[in-house]
């Protein structure tokens, strides 16, 4: 069998028409979109339709869209950008459970004299909305929260998070790159300001992303030089992968009922069938309100390297929030923030499926997956105290 | 993904001597839970005192368990004295090496040996990591053990004692500490007189309490907010501390030893030896 790939939160498969867009853009019409002349002209208009098909995606004006780096760029620019654009307000309020392209970023502006603020969550990964009324004030800059969580899928109100932070005139953004695209996303009617996407994250290539600015919000450039996206984000585009990004989100609107709907079937199906087969075993996350491909499920008394191990020797691909895959020596922060008991913590595996996954592949893992973690249990000294 | 030897795989995938002795002579158990890795060793010698059977269980990674599995390796057949002089990097060296990130799995295999025949010789299960004063309150990790792996790996830098006992993985707050013992051991101490430069004299109160409140932003803070928790400066008087801890520390049982060891560590050594911190509950 082929390799089972479910790690589609890490990165995803570059769709074959992405690709076929791309190809083009890099021997035979390979001009500089900013150029004068027919030549670069051309790469020009196509970079347009590429921004307009993501406008489409997300449901905005294309003139609100920022081509960037992909989606760390998009944060980082977004928090800088923001809290350079209005110098009288100190305070930063973030989430617990953020990407590190989030929360590394807002720590780093604690030393320049900025109150960060982490939001607590719940159990279920769910945000403490009361804390972040108590928090956000007269003096909040930015409230920066993501979309949806990448471990758990867990999705945050991000609408009532945006009223929240309008309420004392503060600016929201959210991390969108993994909402975008699975779920529906539409700026038009929303009243978020700023919003993160990613290229990777969808059948795009890597290096690319977005960043919506909604018209009207004061954002300084984060790099400065060139007059390229309109004069906010200088340096001459990725072409190719941008064009890809835009195919990418064609795709993406033409599959998102196929991804609520199949996708969702498959992961409850891998979901229901591990938890059936696996003892002491339970899902981290809302399960009500949760990415349609995603599931984080934690093995007690194990390690999560460990079974990722085995389960390479099957060619099945996940992720651990574990301590030893990282090279940190503490379980992921997500699931610290969340309480989940280092029992369990350790041993958790991600699963995020994608459109590309079949039956058959997780009739394999329901399959290959109980005896590799009654192997490990019966290695471990703690696997005795198994019910 | 690590770059596992093909060795360790092997041990990993198939495990020698997994299991429990019956009637043990001798029991080591390291590690737990909370750490994401422990060892249970048990043995059994025969009548020339050679060790006849060893079996282990791990709970851990790949290297955890390939570490465990090449130490019953390495023991059997062994009497005591020559399992002991056996060290962390004669069990890395026989898998071929581990990563340095994960020498701390080889690290753990010797302290469930050294505890397996203090149990036979003494009859006494013995927690192995509470001989000496703890350094790390993360992992539980003692100033014996961090001198121990630092003396037999050679160490020179807080990141490799890190890699080889865990010592400093977590908040971060005990690094200063860790600094301290590797040059004490390397016989480099920094002079008394070195350290006390750190500290401004003739402050006025205003810029002292504004010292405190600037270490505790910089150098304590950023530690407890990884972890989740906080702390706010609540009083001053004279050269009493009153701080009180929010978020995860508020509730946390090693909160005493964070104000202790981290807190108050910092501000005598950045503020006033004459430092005393008190905990408002």
């Amino acid at each position: 069998m082929d390799t089972i790939y479910l790690d589609n939160n890490a990165t995803t498969r570059v769709a074959e028409e992405v690709f076929e867009e791309m190809k083009p853009y890099f021997t035979e019409y390979y001009g500089n979109p900013s150029s004068m002349h027919t030549f670069g002209g051309q790469v020009g208009g196509k970079l347009t339709e590429a921004r307009e098909r993501c406008a489409s995606l997300i449901g905005c004006d294309p003139s609100e869209i920022t081509f960037t780096s992909g989606g760390t760029e998009s944060d980082n620019w977004a928090i800088s950008g923001i809290l350079a654009a209005t110098p009288n307000r100190r305070k930063l309020i973030t989430s617990r459970v953020e990407h590190p392209a989030v929360l590394t970023m807002c720590r780093s502006m604690a030393p320049h004299g900025y109150n960060v603020v982490e939001i607590d969550v719940d159990e279920k990964g769910r945000l403490d909305l009361d804390q972040l009324e108590k928090e956000v004030d007269e003096d909040t800059a930015l409230v920066t929260i993501m979309w949806a969580n990448n471990e758990t899928g867990t999705i945050f109100p991000v609408e009532k998070i945006a009223e929240i932070a309008h309420n004392s005139g503060a600016v929201f953004h959210t991390d969108a790159v993994q909402a975008v695209g699975k779920i529906p996303v539409n700026m038009a009617e929303s009243n978020i300001d700023l919003l993160s996407v990613s290229g990777h994250k969808l059948h795009g290539p890597k290096g690319v992303g977005l960043l919506y600015v909604r018209k009207g919000v004061m954002l300084r450039p984060f790099i400065k030089g060139g007059h390229q996206e309109s004069g906010r984000r200088a340096g001459t585009e990725n072409t190719a992968g941008l064009i890809g990004l835009g195919k990418a989100c064609q795709l993406a609107e033409e599959n998102i009922d196929r991804e609520n709907r199949e996708v969702k079937r498959l992961r409850d199906k891998l979901e229901s069938g591990l938890l059936e087969k696996c003892s002491d075993a339970f899902v981290n996350g809302d399960s009500s309100k949760r990415l349609p491909n995603t599931t984080s499920i934690s093995f007690e008394y194990i390690e999560g390297e460990a079974i990722l191990l085995m389960l390479d020797k099957y060619q099945i691909c996940a992720s651990s929030g574990s301590a030893c895959t990282s090279g940190s020596l503490e379980p992921s922060h997500v699931l610290r923030a969340m309480g989940v008991p280092f029992t369990a913590a350790h041993g958790s595996i991600r699963f995020s499926l994608s459109i590309y996954n079949k039956e058959e592949e997780i009739d394999k893992v329901i399959e290959v997956m109980p005896p590799v973690i009654k192997r490990l249990r019966e290695l471990s000294p703690f696997g005795r105290q198994q019910k | 993904m690590w770059d596992y030897t093909e060795k360790v795989k092997e041990h990993f995938l198939n495990p020698r001597n997994v299991g429990e002795v019956e009637n043990p002579d001798g029991v080591g158990e390291v590690g737990s839970l909370a750490c994401g890795d422990a060892l249970k060793l048990t043995f059994k010698l025969d009548e020339e005192s050679r060790i006849e059977d060893v079996k282990f269980q791990t709970f851990g990674c790949a290297s955890a368990i390939a570490s465990s599995s090449a130490l019953t390796e390495l023991i059997k057949g062994k009497t005591l004295e020559e399992a002991e002089n056996i060290t962390n990097k004669d069990i890395a060296d026989y898998l071929g090496g581990l990563p340095d990130e994960k020498m701390h799995c080889s690290v753990m295999g010797k302290e469930a040996l050294e505890a397996a025949i203090e149990n036979y010789r003494t009859g006494e299960t013995v927690t192995h990591q509470m001989e000496g004063n703890v350094v790390c309150t993360c992992f539980g990790i003692t100033d014996t053990e961090i001198e121990d792996v630092v003396r037999e790996n050679k160490l020179e830098t807080v990141e490799q004692v890190t890699n080889y006992c865990k010592a400093g993985g977590g908040c971060g707050g005990c690094t200063g500490e860790i600094e301290r013992i590797i040059q004490q051991v390397r016989g480099e101490k920094k002079e008394p007189r070195e350290q006390q430069s750190k500290r401004p004299k003739n402050l006025t109160n205003i810029q002292k309490i504004q010292l405190i409140q600037e270490i505790i932003n910089e150098q304590v803070r950023p530690s407890l907010k990884a972890d989740g928790g906080d702390l706010d400066l609540i009083d001053v008087v004279g050269d009493d501390v009153i701080v009180a801890f929010r978020g995860m520390c508020a509730n946390c049982k090693m909160a005493e030893l964070t104000l202790t060891d981290v807190v108050q560590a910092k501000l005598r050594e950045y503020v006033s030896e004459d430092i005393n911190v008190y905990e408002n509950k």
